[in-house]
């Protein structure tokens, strides 16, 4: 039976399994692949996506568990218009190779919605489920930080 | 913009249809023998194999990879700085697998020579064997060489172009080319007439390239200033195309399950799996399954539930077994003794050290596990796959899928993460074998992280045993001997299927080829045959091979009563100036004062690697509630800062991938497998774990060094030696969890 989901301001319906994991389904059915796999349990956010904005491992969340409305990268904002938190994460030259940052973002995004402006301490707590094997850390955090700025300043 | 698919179709026209059209340009040396394997298409230009110049603008093709060590934007800023482009119009593509991308740089390091002691001589060697790798189509990112290939080849191709933009422009402006100037995309006439390049792009397909001489650095505008990446954007939005990320009409998604034991598979029982939801084929590789489903969810489920009876493992079948097999190694005969300075075996008045190391397997673990996207039509095949090594993927594809390389096209895509693991073939050819195996049918092809962490070519484990003398507070021997799987002869079998004989240079790497000028002073290389599958893990040997040393040296400097860091300063400076001045310079940095704190441990480590002299120096704090990093110095002499925000990236890149090796990371195995699984038990450096990084770079070193791989070997004994500073207690085994109380 087709389930139908919100995402990014879109209505879907998908036929899928019931638990098929929202991860894989936009990925492979709505074909939103922004957001990555990188563990399958909850070990490293690379599939970071909100859901009526807050932060959930997509790989976690059953397709007919989804409660609200998701939000991914490519919702949070495009080539053509950035979000704030991406133009940060621009100007701060953030990525490497790249693959681990949709989640990043994603994850830093709910944090600045929670926290407006989190402490080292605040950053520790709410990034260390997101795994970087390139070693990006110092750079998301001067990126949050900056972003937290700007968006006082909005 | 060119895309990926018009590249592939060029390069597929060259390889079928011989040479295509009447574009040839060939006129400076690389060029010449080395056919272009791109051909222009209407009202555009390829000036050299490296341009494609059309209305849109200046695509570069990169004939290195980009895996995140920013090699796109700095082989752009090459070619940008001698074409005057301005950096908006540019853009950026992998090369298709061609002789022309041949790395030049990479043989090179395969001379018997220690770089730190390169004079113009040898770098000319080095890049006469380099030519050999155009006939060996070495096409591979590795070795730290992107930009020692790159620095000349890719200015050399921007300069030409420019030339040949200018005779274009001149024929249409009536005036001598001599007389017209270029800057940013626009060739610009003494009367202030401008014409953009994109509009010459049909006039100057015609116009020969000369060979062009090259600005100096004091007219650099690009090179030597952080600019910003080519890849930012796209990796800021999701949109950036990994290799599992190319959507194909009618695609359908496809996982692996391989013999954990890296042998093949006795039988299989699929009549479960067969009935699940979505699966739609369950392919017999060999050595395993693949399921093909509507979901690569689907599909991993599905491959779960196959029964299957594995071949038992053709190496000892746990961790114990496998460290005595290389302890074994230590008995027999050396392969190599590349350094043997004065006479170990000769009586030396002072204090006698001895100590030996133990280093494990490590997995490469990228963030995206091993994928690709395949399609084969009966007589093509098609590969989206993020890689290393495009003419040997070419080629093994080819072959699994029955048919001739020229009949593969390859597109080379963003990597997450290499490493050195996406310079193996193994997944690019499964994905091969299950698009063969459906005619038709694009299939995307995802490993499990569990696939991917029990199926890697590992950083082999490795031992140590080390005896040295000091006195009058310096070195006076070191005896060092050194046994582990060879990761050279492994990958030489696997890519050419034979071992080539003599010493195995790569085995020593990291502390053989050191710059430290010790009267006595041998180094012994001991090849365990043990047949876990190695492969190149960032540094490659230089990542135990450095902590070995290093950790040795600081045993002996405390032993002789000397700062470490003034012991290895006197070490280096009667041998090689740009490692003794990134030891300074570390020293400097952090304040060193061989001081600390009761609750403070300090750690210096240098590492002379692919090119750079590298010296680190790691600060642990003693919480009370276990040890953290604080802080982490990296001084380094690439000899010419290309690009210092790469650059410093790269260098914290490299050290948090060595810290977390050393803090945490081991593959053990038991019953044949690895125990590992996932990031649960195979972990590295958090946001909350990660120290802070301050990072100089030094430019007096007369040739350039490589970036990706030198701020990994010195992490690790940094903060060994630092552990020691704070406890008294020496870290001689990895992981570090194991002995001392980390907070992780």
């Amino acid at each position: 039976m087709a389930i139908s989901l919100t995402i990014n301001g879109t209505a879907h319906r998908v036929d899928l399994p019931d638990d098929v994991p929202l991860l894989w389904v936009l990925r492979d059915a709505i074909g939103l692949t922004g957001t990555k796999f990188g563990c399958g349990i909850a070990a490293c956010g690379a599939c970071t996506v909100h859901i009526d904005g807050q932060a959930v491992r997509s790989c976690q969340v059953a397709l007919a568990d989804v409660w609200g409305a998701v939000t991914t990268i490519e919702g949070l904002g495009q080539p053509g218009n950035l979000a704030l938190i991406q133009q940060a994460w621009i100007d701060h030259q953030v990525a490497q190779c790249g693959y681990c940052q949709s989640g990043q973002i994603m994850n830093a995004a709910a944090l600045l919605a929670e926290i407006p402006a989190p402490s080292d301490a605040d950053i520790d707590a709410a990034m260390q489920g997101n795994l970087c094997r390139c070693g990006t850390y110092p750079r998301i955090r001067a990126a949050i930080k900056d972003a937290a700025q700007r968006l006082a300043e909005v | 913009m060119a895309s990926f698919r018009k590249i592939a179709r060029r390069s597929f026209l060259i390889g079928s249809a011989a040479i295509v059209g009447g574009v040839a340009f060939g006129v400076y040396q690389i060029r010449k023998d080395a056919p272009n394997p791109l051909v222009a298409d209407v009202g555009e230009a390829v000036l050299t194999p490296f341009i494609l110049l059309n209305q849109d603008g200046v695509t570069v093709i990169a004939p290195r990879a980009e895996m995140g060590q920013g090699v796109q934007t700095t082989l752009a800023a090459l070619v940008a700085e001698e074409m005057d482009v301005a950096w908006e119009d540019i853009s950026v593509l992998h090369g298709p697998p061609a002789q022309a991308y041949y790395n030049q740089a990479l043989l090179g390091l395969a001379l018997p020579f220690r770089h730190y002691a390169d004079t113009d001589f040898r770098q000319s060697l080095r890049q006469g064997i380099g030519q050999v790798g155009k006939l060996l189509h070495l096409q591979v990112t590795g070795g730290s060489t992107s930009m020692k290939d790159g620095y000349e080849r890719m200015r050399h191709a921007g300069a030409s172009a420019r030339e040949a933009l200018k005779r274009a422009a001149a024929a249409q402006l009536g005036v001598a080319a001599s007389d017209l100037r270029t800057e940013a995309s626009h060739v610009i006439a003494p009367d202030g007439r401008r014409i953009a390049y994109t509009a010459l792009a049909e006039a100057v397909r015609d116009i020969p390239l000369s060979d062009v001489a090259l600005r100096p650095r004091s007219e650099w505008k690009y090179l030597g200033k952080s600019m910003p990446r080519v890849d930012m954007l796209a990796k800021a939005t999701g949109t950036a195309q990994f290799a599992g990320d190319v959507p194909l009409e009618g695609m359908k998604f496809a996982t692996v399950r391989i013999n954990p034991k890296r042998a093949g598979m006795l039988s299989y029982d699929d009549t479960a799996a067969r009935a699940m939801d979505g699966v739609e084929a369950i392919i017999d590789l060999g050595d395993g399954i693949a399921v093909v489903a509507t979901n690569t969810w689907l599909a991993m489920q599905a491959a779960e539930a196959v029964d299957i009876i594995w071949e038992e493992a053709a190496y000892p079948a746990d961790t114990a077994g496998m460290m005595a097999t290389i302890a074994a190694a230590f008995d027999r005969p050396p392969n190599s003794t590349l350094r043997d300075d004065g006479d170990v075996t000769a009586e030396i008045a002072g204090t006698e050290v001895v100590a030996a190391y133990t280093v494990p397997f490590l997995a490469h673990a990228t963030m995206e596990p091993m994928n690709a996207t395949a399609r084969f039509t009966g007589d093509r095949l098609e590969i989206w796959t993020g890689n290393q090594a495009p003419v040997m993927t070419r080629d093994r594809c080819a072959a699994a899928a029955g048919i001739a390389p020229e009949a593969v096209i390859v597109h080379t895509t963003l990597m997450g993460g290499g490493f050195g693991r996406r310079a193996e073939t193994d997944y690019s050819v499964q994905a091969a074998r299950i698009a063969a195996a459906l005619p038709g049918t694009p299939v995307r092809m995802t490993w499990t992280r569990e696939e991917d962490m029990r199926h890697d070519f590992y950083r082999p484990a490795a031992m140590a045993r080390f005896r040295g003398v000091v006195a009058d507070g310096a070195a006076q021997l070191i005896d060092g001997q050194i046994a582990a799987p060879s990761v050279f002869q492994q990958s030489s079998l696997r890519q050419m299927g034979q071992v080539p004989p003599g010493p195995d240079r790569a085995h020593v790497e990291g502390a053989a080829d050191q710059p430290y000028a010790i009267p006595h002073f041998r180094i012994t290389g001991h090849l365990a045959d043990l047949g876990v599958p190695v492969g190149f893990w960032r540094s490659v040997a230089a990542s135990f091979n450095g902590f070995f040393l290093d950790s040795f040296i600081d045993e002996m400097a405390h032993a002789a009563g000397t700062d470490p860091l003034q012991f290895r300063l006197a070490l280096a400076a009667r041998e090689h100036a740009p490692s003794a001045g990134v030891i300074r310079a570390v020293g400097d940095m952090c304040g060193w004062t061989g001081q600390t704190p009761a609750h403070i441990g300090r750690g210096v480590a240098f590492c002379h690697s692919f090119g750079t002299a590298t010296a680190q120096v790691v600060e642990v704090e003693d919480t009370g509630r276990g040890i953290r990093i604080n802080d982490c110095w990296i001084a380094c002499d690439p000899g010419l800062a290309l690009d210092p925000a790469i650059i410093k990236a790269q260098m914290i890149s490299g050290a948090v991938y060595g810290l977390s090796a050393a803090t945490q990371e081991e593959v053990t195995f038991t019953d044949g497998a690895a125990d590992q699984s996932n990031f649960t038990d195979y972990d590295a450096l958090r946001m909350h774990t990660t120290p802070r990084f301050d990072v100089r770079i030094l430019e007096t070193s007369g040739h350039l060094g490589g970036i990706g791989e030198p701020g990994t070997p010195p992490a690790m004994p940094a903060l060994g030696n630092a552990l020691f500073d704070l406890t008294g207690l020496r870290a001689r085994d990895m992981p570090f969890i194991k002995t001392f109380d980390m907070i992780l």
